[in-house]
């Protein structure tokens, strides 16, 4: 399956560009110009890794990082940001980011922090797969609960 | 430096600036006005109280000479007029003791003149003459019997009058004396005349035996200003005194006169009652003034001391006080300065920022649309793998990635204008600022060698008032050399605790003079050229905000060397740390 990736941003030539290029490099790319909207489609979808520009109109990059976490706490982050906004990138580490990026920034770096990203959810996934198997295995009666 | 330069205080030369309150900043103006004002409250009071003491004293001093003048001259007077009188009196009682007929006696009149000359001195001779004016009898050392007065001018003022007393004369003795003559009625109608000499040997004595000291004088005048007894200055008997006779007066009375020298005399005189006579007693103001003079020579020194004593101190606190505010107002300026300056930087960096990151999104785009042409070639294989286009998007994407850097530097530097104290590699930090410089320096085709040495820990210090430090050190280094200059960074460890960053240029150096006052606000030598000389000024300050120390050698033409020496570890001051800890 390939990765399903969220690319936030208010530049919409750049998120044109950016998700033409993610999805040659075979992934699933859906793009949003917003913070509302970027929220929305989290709440629909079951994203892997979202590309989150700190700074937007409207809803700001921290708080709808924010958002994203208290919806899906598994869902990896990566923050594009200027330069001098290094401490709000190191504020969204903090909150659960998985890292950042300076814009611009080669191809190659987005690509290979988007694959950690998706390594990284797909273990914990994983991991927490093998907790509820176990769970169930130990008292299958837990399974009905869902 | 001359004495004049040194005593000359530092506002002395400051140049009023322009504006509307330009009139509080002109510190000679304030200085004037403090000492004259100062001056005139102190020394006038001062020299009023003395000018009064000085004028009091004198008129003191001077009541208190005529005062003694007075009294000498008419304790004198009276002794001469008692002189005379006793003589007249005894003559007088002489011719009512006697008849007439007993007077034309030779022998009897000789045995009174004996007896007159032992009661009283200076009875020279006795002479009885009769109503006709011719001497009867006379005894004495001369022979005058039977000499005709009548044509002489006292015998017929005795015959109105009934005494008369002569002016002194030489006459036949040729010996100063002077007659006394007493008319006696007879009881028939008629009358004589008793006349006796008497010598004014006895007057001479009396008046020279006054105690006038110095170049005092007292002698006696007729009314019409010719001698009468010797003087000391004035000239023997008979002849006449220089002085104005003073009018007549029944009392002793002073008045001041000049000798013929211009030397300032006071005269006392006395007219001595029915006699021809003036006494007058003269003496040098200036000697009976001494003790005035002296104590005049204290009160001018004590006066002038003074007076030098207050100005003194006047012109000493009023500089003083001046100065301390010329150095306020200088402080004034400085900080105003500073933070003016510091608000460029402050807004220049954040325009810089802005600048920076607003061009960020569109090189953004850049880079994607310039990556995908070049994806939409090695990914698809859609189109004709041209190596001309691929080389056109790669030359795209690297220019891209070269703006980038530019950027990035750019936010950086503004970035780091407020964060206070992280940790720095002082490499990264030098090639920064050099990069700001980078493309002037090529340019201009000067060399910039840059040698740090290794093994520099990482400064904890401020990063951007040492970029600053660093961006103005190589500004005026470039300012200061001609094209192809040489510009020499040296780093290394100087201590356990500090490092060294030497900054040397090869241009035109400072002369000596001005080497002293570089680190000093809007000290410029390029004032014409736009300089504000805060340049270093600022520089300074930042070195010691640092903590670190800041010096400088240059020659003339060979070129300057600054040398800063910074902590590893700037130590910040607790008020300080506490309050950022707080934020």
């Amino acid at each position: 399956m390939k990765p399903r990736i969220l690319i936030v941003d208010d530049e919409q030539e750049f998120v044109d560009s950016l998700s033409e290029r993610l999805a040659i490099r075979d992934f699933d790319v859906t793009t949003s110009s917003s913070g509302e909207d970027a929220l929305e489609k989290v709440k629909k979808y079951n994203f892997d890794v979202i590309i989150l520009d700190v700074k937007m109109p409207g809803m700001s990059g921290i708080e709808t990082l924010r958002e994203i976490k208290r919806i899906k706490p598994l869902t990896e982050v990566i923050m594009f940001t200027g330069h001098a906004e290094v401490e709000t990138a190191i504020e969204g580490m903090k909150l659960g980011a998985l890292d950042y990026l300076l814009k611009p920034c080669k191809t190659e770096d987005l690509v290979s922090k988007i694959n950690m990203g998706y390594d990284r959810k797909a273990k914990q996934e994983e991991r927490i797969r093998q907790a509820k198997a176990s769970e169930i295995m130990s008292s299958p009666m837990s399974a009905l609960k869902e | 430096m001359s004495i004049s330069a040194k005593l000359k205080p530092a506002f002395w030369d400051y140049q009023e600036g322009t504006g509307p309150f330009k009139h509080l900043f002109n510190f000679r103006r304030i200085w004037k006005l403090t000492v004259a004002l100062t001056g005139v409250v102190t020394l006038m009071p001062l020299t009023f109280m003395a000018f009064i003491d000085y004028s009091v004293t004198r008129n003191a001093i001077k009541s208190e000479n005529v005062l003694r003048m007075a009294r000498v001259v008419s304790n004198t007077s009276s002794a001469i007029s008692f002189f005379l009188g006793e003589r007249k009196s005894a003559v007088d009682f002489i011719t009512h003791e006697n008849a007439f007929e007993d007077l034309k006696d030779p022998l009897r009149l000789a045995a009174i003149l004996k007896n007159l000359q032992k009661a009283f001195s200076g009875f020279q001779d006795l002479g009885v003459i009769d109503s006709s004016g011719r001497q009867r009898t006379y005894v004495g050392p001369y022979e005058l019997e039977n000499i005709d007065y009548s044509n002489q001018a006292w015998f017929r003022e005795v015959l109105g009058r009934g005494v008369y007393i002569s002016d002194v004369f030489l006459g036949f003795r040729r010996v100063p004396h002077l007659v006394i003559v007493v008319k006696h009625d007879l009881p028939d109608g008629s009358f004589y005349l008793l006349r006796a000499t008497i010598d004014t040997g006895q007057f001479s004595k009396l008046l020279s035996g006054l105690e006038l000291g110095g170049h005092g004088d007292a002698f006696l005048v007729n009314r019409n200003g010719v001698l009468q007894t010797p003087s000391r200055f004035f000239g023997n008997v008979f002849k006449k005194i220089h002085l104005t006779l003073p009018e007549y007066s029944p009392n002793a009375q002073v008045f001041e006169d000049q000798s013929i020298k211009g030397v300032p005399l006071t005269v006392g005189y006395a007219y001595i009652a029915n006699t021809p006579f003036i006494l007058i007693i003269v003496k040098h103001t200036d000697e009976l003034m001494k003790h005035w003079y002296q104590t005049r020579k204290k009160l001018l020194w004590f006066l002038l001391v003074s007076m030098a004593t207050i100005l003194l101190v006047i012109l000493g606190v009023a500089s003083y006080l001046v100065n301390k505010i010329y150095v306020a107002d200088e402080r004034r300026v400085m900080a105003l300065h500073q933070v003016e300056y510091t608000n460029k930087l402050a807004s220049i960096g954040r325009l810089a920022a802005g600048v920076a990151h607003e061009i960020n999104n569109p090189l953004a785009i850049i880079n994607e649309k310039a990556g995908l042409i070049r994806d939409i070639f090695t990914f698809k294989k859609e189109e004709v793998s041209d190596e001309k286009l691929i080389g056109l998007v790669d030359s795209i994407l690297s220019s891209v990635e070269r703006c980038g850097t530019i950027t990035k530097r750019l936010l950086g530097f503004a970035r780091h204008m407020d964060v206070s104290i992280q940790p720095i590699d002082l490499k990264e930090v030098i090639d920064e600022v050099l990069g700001f410089l980078g493309k002037e320096a090529e340019y201009r085709s000067i060399t910039v060698d840059v040698e740090v040495a290794d093994g520099i820990p990482k400064l904890r210090s401020d990063r951007g008032k040492l970029q600053q430090i660093l961006l103005n050190l190589v500004n005026n280094a470039f300012q200061a050399m001609a094209d192809g200059g040489h510009l020499r960074i040296k780093a290394y460890r100087y201590s356990a605790d500090s490092v060294l960053i030497k900054v040397s240029d090869d241009g035109c150096g400072i002369p000596e003079s001005d080497l002293k006052r570089i680190f000093e606000p809007f000290f410029s030598t390029k004032k014409k050229k736009g300089g504000t000389g805060l340049g270093l000024s600022i520089t300074y300050g930042l070195v010691k905000k640092l903590g670190g120390k800041i010096n400088v050698q240059s020659a003339v033409g060979k070129g300057t060397t600054f040398t800063i020496i910074l902590p590893l570890k700037l130590q910040q001051k607790r008020g300080l740390a506490h309050a950022s800890s707080v934020s």
